[in-house]
Parts: C-alpha cells; structure tokens; sequence
C-alpha cells in the first residue's frame, strides 16, 4: 500500500501546484500595482485649461473618482477616449485626468476635438506623479475611494467589460453596506 | 615596436570611447563613489516599459524618468536599501532585478532543500530496506539445513 501512497501523494501536491498556477494564469501579464489597497498618491499640479489653477488630490477626498493617465502621444488613449465619454456621460464617477509627459497646446487640441470627459486634467510635464502612481504605460486608470484609497488598477484601455465587471460593483460593494 | 604600439593604444582609446559615446545613459555623477553606486543601482532595476532590460539600458523615456529620480534620489544622501524600497513602493518588486526575500516566495527559497531533504529520505529508507532484506536473506541459509 505504501509504495502507492507516496506517487499519490506526490501526484496530488503537483496537481495543486498546478492549479494554483492555471487559476492565476490571467493575470500573468498584468503586473500587480503595489498600491492597491493604500492610499492614492498626493500631488498638485497645474491645471491644463487654466494652468493658474492647481488640481490637488487633497481636494479630491471625500468622494470616488476615476484617475486616468493618458498622453497625445499614446495611441491606445485616443482609442479609450470614446469609453471615457460614456463615462463621463454616464455621471457616476468624475474623471480627472493626468497628462503625462505631453505638449498642452495639442492636449488642448486633442480634447477640443474629441471632447472632454474630464472634470479637470493635471499637468505632468516632469513626469513625477506619474512615477509616483506606479504608471509605465498609458493609458492607465486608477479607482480611488472616498476614503483616498486605491482601489482597482487597470493597465491599458479602459473598456465597457471593465466598466460594468471592475468599476461599477467596485463603487456599489462599498457605498451599499450601512453607510446611512 | 614602439611605432606600432601607438596606433594600437590609439585606436584601443577611440574604440573606448565610442563605447562611452553609445551608451544611453550619459550621466555623470561628481563623487565617484556616487557614480559607481548610480551605476549599479541602474543596472538592477528594471526599466518597467521594456522589461528585460535594466533603466540604465534602456533608451525610452519612462527609464531617463526613473534614473533621474534614482540620481537625484542618491544626491539626497539616500541609501541603496532606501531607493530599492523607494521604487518597489511605486513598482512593485518587479522593478528589482535581484529578488527580494519575503514570506509570500518562501516557498520558492525553501523549496530545493525540502525536496532535496525528502529526496535523502528516500534514499535512506530504500538503502536501510535493502540491507535489512540483506541481513535476513544471509542469516536465513546459516540456522539450519531444512530444504
């Protein structure tokens, strides 16, 4: 009996190593951002329309919004864009934008003619706060809770699938228990 | 002989520094303990957009980025430790070429020893069997002589 107890046992302690590694095979691609679950990065920043106003993540407390880093730059943004004026329209959530590493004069012109889905747009020219959010390719988009905390990371473009699967039960899990 | 070595040397010097010319990252730090630390430093880390390559060979925008921050970073006084924590906090431990010890790749650590440690066990069993089987098989004939 013995003499099969031990390949069994073997069988099955590959079996589940295996498996761990088929369960998390999805998310092979995606690096785990660090910040998930801690608290969003300060900065402050100029505004891109009115660059005498700054856009501070101070401010920004106390209610949940979209962080999106995009660049004119950035071909998959200009493919996002379309999502991020259903957002917008949709009225949920408030986007704010980070212009990462870009030219303001055609930012100015990219949302002139495409339109803007922003609540505002921060300005990135160092590319600082983008480093501090842990961003390595745009576009990337951040969900930050009431609270200030990062809750959800996406890397690339931002989707109907991701929108009503990540975002959307993200925001009503945490506002639908005794919050009243 | 000499005439010769001239040329040699000259052309070793120009080879040089072409080498110094084609590099992508330039930068020079005034305290050459300084320089010598930035260099391993960038070499360690990982340039996030390309991923098999270090920042201090990567040529896109997002490595000159992150070797600024580690020069102006080490220019603060910070220590090596400080800046390998300082990039995983944003990055993640992705960024760190030379992994870091930590409870959730233990496993990965501990497990050549423990397989090599059940491996011995084995061996050991299977050897103490057989010379066991050994030991009764040659009594066996010596006790008496009954077919």
């Amino acid at each position: 009996m013995n003499r099969f107890l031990l390949p069994l046992g073997l069988f099955v302690l590959l079996a589940v190593v295996l498996a761990i590694g088929i369960r998390h095979s999805a998310e092979k691609g995606v690096i785990a951002s660090p910040l998930l679950g801690k608290p969003a990065p300060q900065f402050s920043l100029p505004e891109l329309r009115d660059p005498a106003q700054v856009v501070r993540s101070a401010d920004l407390k106390g209610r949940w919004y979209l962080f999106n880093v995009w660049g004119t730059w950035c071909g998959e943004c200009r493919a996002e864009h379309e999502m991020l004026l259903k957002v917008q329209r949709a009225g949920i959530v408030p986007l704010i934008g980070l212009d990462w590493k870009d030219d303001d004069a055609q930012a100015l012109a990219w949302l002139t003619q495409l339109g803007n889905p922003y609540q505002a747009v921060a300005v990135d020219h160092s590319g600082r706060a983008a480093i501090d959010w842990g961003v390595y390719g745009a576009p990337e988009t951040f969900l930050v809770s009431p609270q200030g905390v990062v809750v959800y990371k996406r890397v690339g473009a931002l989707t109907d699938e991701i929108w009503t699967r990540e975002i959307l039960p993200r925001m009503s899990r945490a506002a639908a228990p005794g919050r009243s | 002989m000499r005439a010769t070595a001239v040329p040699v040397l000259a052309a070793c010097a120009a080879l040089g520094m072409g080498a110094a010319a084609w590099a992508v990252d330039p930068t020079e730090l005034p305290d050459p303990a300084l320089q010598a630390r930035y260099v391993a430093l960038t070499h360690e880390l990982r340039c996030m957009q390309c991923q098999n390559e270090s920042l201090a060979d990567s040529p896109v925008d997002l490595a000159a980025d992150l070797r600024r921050e580690v020069r102006e970073l080490l220019l603060a006084g910070k220590s090596d430790e400080e800046i390998r924590g300082w990039m995983a906090a944003r990055y993640g431990d992705f960024i760190l070429f030379r992994p870091r010890y930590s409870l959730r790749n233990a496993w990965l650590w501990a497990a050549p020893v423990v397989l090599l440690l059940i491996g011995m066990l084995i061996a050991w069993r299977v050897v103490r069997a057989r010379t066991q089987l050994l030991a009764a098989d040659s009594s066996a004939p010596e006790e008496d002589g009954q077919p």
